[in-house]
């Protein structure tokens, strides 16, 4: 199982910054390991937000983004102490769902 | 052999086939559907293909988008890249790397209520332009920027 992701969501003027860090390898397919063999490609390809049961943000990623994923967006209607939650599924069907409250 | 294995594989077909390793849990729903992953786009290894593989062939230029990255970035493993859309009935926002193996890095879908900006982190090759391609109001529009990469992100 994946490590958790970091969420950070803070409500400003009726708008709410989130930022998420995720924890993965996002291997390309495309690099070898030490014996010259390819290392299957290993990557976050869906993200989603949800906020209030609605969706605020989704998102489809290929294996060039980078290693340990860092995402920052902005919604509007958020308030302080309700919570935000964050899903991502990868390559091999793994996922991985974290939950934060808006400061 | 058995004949009836033989009848059971030619009647099923291979989509027949992917649904029955899919029920006996082979194959993850996520494995054959990929949830709704676009897979062309994905996989298209020019700029004009990842383009038409969006249904966004002729994008216009627009001054209300601002694609934020630095001019030149040390390691090209970790690039960070910030795409910001004045325009309004902004719905959906890609980045794509013209060198990469596949151009197509990312896209984001942004539902009305979620604002026009978003900030990532991304792998390149080498130095390239980077393009930001907005959909706003059913419209493609798109802007770049080259960046210089110093030590590449992909391979090693």
């Amino acid at each position: 199982m994946a490590d958790p992701m970091r969420i950070r969501a803070v409500a400003r003027d009726g708008v709410v910054n989130v930022k998420v860090l995720m924890s993965h390898e996002m291997e390309t397919g495309q690099r070898k390991d030490g014996a010259g063999q390819l290392v299957p490609a290993h990557f976050i390809q869906s993200v989603s937000a949800t906020h209030n049961g609605k969706v605020v943000l989704s998102a489809q990623w290929g294996p060039a983004v980078s290693k340990n994923p860092f995402l920052e967006f902005n919604f509007k209607a958020g308030q302080k102490g309700e919570r935000i939650s964050v899903t991502w599924v990868d390559n091999k069907g793994e996922q991985r769902t974290d939950e934060a409250t808006i400061n | 052999m058995n004949p009836m294995r033989r009848t059971v594989l030619k009647s099923t077909g291979s989509a027949g086939l992917l649904a029955l390793l899919a029920t006996a849990g082979f194959l993850r729903p996520s494995d054959v559907l990929a949830n709704g992953w676009n897979k062309i786009a994905f996989d298209s290894k020019t700029m004009a293909e990842t383009l038409k593989a969006l249904g966004a062939s002729t994008p216009a230029s627009s001054d209300a988008i601002q694609l934020r990255a630095p001019d030149i970035a040390e390691n090209g493993a970790v690039v960070p890249i910030a795409v910001d859309s004045k325009l309004p009935g902004t719905q959906s926002i890609a980045v794509l790397i013209d060198k990469n193996p596949q151009p197509l890095a990312a896209s984001f879908e942004l539902p009305s209520g979620t604002e026009g900006t978003v900030t990532t982190r991304v792998k390149m090759g080498q130095t390239s332009d980077v393009y930001a391609l907005v959909r706003a109001d059913g419209k493609f529009y798109m802007v770049k920027k080259e960046i210089k990469v110093t030590l590449g992100g992909c391979g090693g």
